[in-house]
């Protein structure tokens, strides 16, 4: 036995759907519930009834426990009891939730990631309806919105959110910790259908390296066949300065992002809604990713309130060459998928291109011509692309060729 | 009080008899329709009164001692200083150093600043209260404390029930934010400004006795005369009748919530691919912070499309008024303003018209404004798979919120409910209500951030939005869907004893609340 007693989890006045677990163990008396909960007389029971189950499981047979609930879930309750045990005996056990069928999905390499959501990996309440505000993926993470204090404890809750949380076809993502912590946050969140790992801070391609061997031993050992993409994170100038290397350490990278407040700070400048700072390292970020065939993925914009500034951040961002932005907050999703998807004028033009494509193809021409202009093949590629993306932003019919 | 009970048509037990008084029970919508005249107060005469028409006496104690406030006596509020009323308190001290006992205070609503009341309630100065029950009011309520039964109306069937002679007020106390010494009374200014006095109306025109409560006493005359002079017998000045900032919020503000920003972007969206929507359409929504941002969505459409509301229904706040203000909305009509610059406009704008509830929602008019509105959008705490909805009490059997004009609106072309699947674990749909208070015929559309289900018997609105995009589910998929997240509640243990009735709009007895274990 380490201690005799251990606390887990938040409560509070602006606390919600969470719930915080004290556990004292004892030597005898059976096992003794404090339960004050602002839905004590509809879950109750079952609240009494998943305790006495979790601490069995763990062989815990004498302890008294105290919740304050605000309306956890089952998967809440869990994760924090879980951590309060583990804080008190040593046990490679878990305690797993089911895993939801709704999210047994695996994603494509080339998928669209216009926006990633990021939920601070200890705060529940903001993970249980993420999935409906349509992101192309969403972030757990468990790396600068935790507390350090908080990082064991919102493992258990990143992993077990990952079985219970229905998120509705976004990217199922995790941001780990830096270094050796990151390592083994890894053992939480992979054997639970992680479609893609997010590493902050990368310097090195070496930090890569150490991930992604961390992952096949873990895939190894739990028999798993799954894609597991990586996002590394730049956020210093040695980072960008090895970015290249980085970005090509891997298959699995899928896409690299800039971190503008770090890097900012790394160079000892403030960041600026204009971003005449960051202006060098984003575009050679941009030139990185695609030398190295993946998404260049821009930094989050941090004003949640300032819709204007984002709309006007997006369309720089896109012009410039990112494919996708990070979003700290639902409200922005929309307007980073609207600002990064293709425009009505060039929808139009990427139609009569690849119309004049096939055109040519059925004929047997070797030559592509719109009017009097010659098209190469890198014009139609890029058209192509335009219209997957309208296709699949809903701004297109997929049976548009029919209806020319 | 244990009672012999009986169905009524919507399959809720409900007593024959509450606070020794014989009760109706439901008959179903429209089927109740009482004959005779309309109850009248006693015959006043003008020679009775000051020939220099002043009516102002010393204290609020001198003016209830005049009016003969006795042992049993039936007394009015009105609640349009909302939770910054600091007249009701007052009476209820006055009558307790008096030694009055088994009062019934009859509210137009109630507030958490009423909580002190609830000390009078244990004295047995109050006997019981008739009118909507709030927070700690409610819970004392739940928990069997209070002498009588409560009974809770709509504001359509307060007035219902004044008319029809089921409530005699013996004493009206109305508080008057600006008055003049004959009586004659208007909320829009002085220091504790709020608005309108629509709720006063049927309270001065059928009580026997009137006092009007101001802050600022003004020459005669006062005007316009919201509250009329001539009906009043007393008026009382005081230093303060409310605290102002409690009385009218600031500023009134949309919700932040994305998840309830997802459900009024999926509410605007019905409203629009319906039909509902359209040029010329009436409304009316809240000043909830969901209802807010549906209507900033709805003005989007309207905007976009070149439409115009012929009028919106208030409550009304700064975002009602921003559509009068930018030609989106050609009139407002208002029975109660929830903000500064609500009030402001009503004050300035001539399109910005008062409108009292005893015209707009009165079961005994002759004809309903809310039956002529397009689009109502409004709350509720369950909902059940029938559609019934509840707003008084939680799951947790507490009562806790007083109906408003939620019965009355749901005579509305349109009914939608938008409101979130489940609150912190707490399950929005249900098998069955725990307290009905509108019939599920009634409610045509509740949307939820997971789904939207419409009520069976609409099909034409089933068949407008068919194959539109939007994510349409059956109530059943919905609460499937929530219990999946949230578990199986448990249900709230009763008693026998019931302590509070709720009225239907035409005075029947839709259902009743009984004392939790």
């Amino acid at each position: 036995m380490k201690n005799s007693a251990a606390i887990s989890g938040n409560s509070g006045p602006k606390v919600r759907s969470d719930c915080e677990i004290a556990l004292e163990l004892r030597y005898d008396g059976g096992i003794s519930i404090d339960l004050i909960s602002k839905v004590k007389s509809l879950y109750g029971d079952s609240i009494v009834g998943l305790i006495k189950e979790v601490l069995d499981f763990f062989g815990i047979k004498h302890a008294f426990v105290k919740i304050t609930d605000s309306g956890a879930l089952p998967f809440v309750i869990e994760a924090r009891l879980e951590s309060v045990v583990k804080q008190l005996i040593s046990t490679q056990q878990e305690y797993l939730p089911p895993f939801l069928k709704e999210n047994n999905y695996s994603t494509e390499r080339h998928r669209f990631r216009f926006s990633r959501l990021y939920l601070p990996g200890n705060t529940p309440g903001l993970m249980i309806n993420s999935g409906l505000h349509s992101a192309d993926g969403i972030i757990l993470d468990l790396e600068d919105s935790v507390a350090p204090e908080k990082k064991d404890e919102a493992r258990l809750l990143v992993r077990n959110a990952l079985r219970q949380i229905n998120f509705y076809g976004a990217e199922r993502m995790v941001r780990i910790n830096q270094g050796k912590r990151g390592l083994e946050d890894l053992h939480f969140v992979i054997p639970h259908n992680v479609n893609l790992v997010l590493i902050p801070k990368c310097e090195d391609a070496e930090d890569i390296l150490q991930v992604e061997k961390m992952i096949e031993s873990i895939k190894m050992k739990f028999n798993l066949t799954n894609d597991v993409y990586l996002m590394p994170i730049i956020e210093s100038a040695l980072g960008l300065e090895n970015s290249f290397k980085i970005a090509y350490s891997s298959r699995s990278i899928v896409a690299i992002a800039i971190g503008l407040e770090d890097f900012t700070a790394d160079l000892g400048v403030q960041r600026t809604v204009d971003g005449k700072e960051s202006l060098y390292a984003r575009q050679r970020l941009i030139i990185t990713a695609r030398a190295a065939g993946i998404q260049p993925i821009d930094s989050v914009f941090s004003d949640v309130a300032d819709m204007e500034a984002l709309k006007l951040t997006v369309k720089e961002s896109k012009s410039l060459g990112f494919e996708g932005m990070g979003c700290i907050h639902p409200r922005q999703i929309p307007l980073i998928r609207d600002g990064f998807a293709p425009d009505t004028t060039e929808i139009e033009k990427s139609k009569k291109i690849v119309l004049a494509f096939e055109e040519a193809k059925q004929k047997g021409l070797g030559v592509v011509a719109l009017g009097s202009k010659m098209i190469d093949p890198p014009v139609v590629a890029r058209a192509q692309r335009v219209i997957d993306l309208a296709v699949c932003l809903n701004r297109l019919s997929p049976d548009w060729v029919k209806d020319e | 009080m244990v009672m012999k009970t009986v169905k009524n048509a919507a399959g809720r037990s409900v007593p024959l008899e509450i606070n020794g008084q014989p009760v109706i029970p439901f008959k179903g919508i429209g089927k109740h329709k009482p004959e005779g005249r309309k109850y009248s107060p006693v015959i006043p005469t003008c020679a009775d009164f000051p020939d220099d028409g002043n009516k102002v006496l010393s204290s609020l104690e001198e003016a209830l001692r005049k009016c003969g406030l006795r042992d049993g006596m039936t007394i009015s509020t009105h609640h349009h200083l909302r939770d910054g009323d600091l007249v009701s308190n007052h009476i209820f001290e006055l009558a307790s150093a008096m030694g009055v006992k088994d009062l019934i205070w009859f509210p137009s609503a109630s507030f958490p600043c009423h909580e002190p009341l609830i000390k009078f309630l244990d004295d047995g100065t109050i006997n019981r209260i008739e009118g909507s029950m709030n927070g700690p009011l409610g819970r004392y309520v739940s928990e069997g404390k209070m002498k009588g039964t409560a009974v809770l109306r709509s504001h359509g069937g307060r007035v219902q029930a004044i008319q029809d002679g089921e409530v005699r007020i013996d004493i009206a106390v109305l508080a008057a934010p600006t008055a003049d010494s004959f009586g004659n009374a208007k909320g829009t200014s002085g220091p504790s400004a709020c608005g309108v006095l629509g709720y006063a109306k049927a309270d001065y025109m059928y009580a026997d006795k009137v006092i009007v409560v101001t802050d600022n006493l003004i020459d005669l005359p006062c005007f316009p005369m919201e509250i009329e002079g001539n009906y009043v017998d007393y008026v009382v000045v005081v230093d303060k009748i409310g605290i102002p900032e409690k009385i009218i919020s600031g500023t009134t503000q949309i919700t932040k919530s994305p998840d309830r920003l997802l459900i009024a972007e999926l509410t605007a969206a019905f409203l629009e691919k319906s039909g509902i929507l359209k040029d010329g359409v009436s409304m009316q929504a809240g000043a909830g912070g969901t209802s807010l941002a549906i209507a900033v969505f709805i003005s989007e459409i309207l905007k976009n499309k070149g439409w115009k509301s012929k009028f919106g229904f208030g409550g009304s706040t700064k975002y009602m008024v921003k559509m009068l203000e930018d030609g989106l909305m050609n009139f407002i009509l208002d029975a109660q303003v929830f903000d500064l610059e609500a009030v402001k406009s009503i004050e300035n704008n001539q399109n910005h018209v008062p409108y009292s509830v005893f015209n707009a929602y009165n079961y005994h008019s002759k004809g309903n404004l809310t039956s002529m509105m397009d689009i109502m959008i409004l709350g509720a705490t369950e909902i059940d798979l029938n559609f019934n909805g509840n707003v008084v009490t939680h799951s947790d059997g507490y009562l806790l919120h007083g109906i408003g004009g939620w019965q009355n609106c749901l005579h509305a072309r349109n009914v939608i409910l938008p409101i979130p699947l489940f609150r912190d674990r707490i399950p929005v749909i249900v098998d069955e209500v725990t307290t009905l208070c509108g019939p599920g015929e009634m409610i045509d559309v509740v949307i939820t951030e997971r789904g939207i289900a419409v009520n069976p018997l609409r099909k034409d609105l089933i068949e407008s939005v068919q194959g539109k995009g939007l994510p349409l589910k059956t109530l059943k998929e919905l609460k499937d869907e929530a219990e999946l997240i949230c578990g199986v509640p448990q249900k709230p243990q009763f008693e026998d004893d019931i302590v509070a009735a709720i009225k239907w709009v035409d005075g029947t007895v839709i259902d009743v609340v009984r004392k939790l274990k």
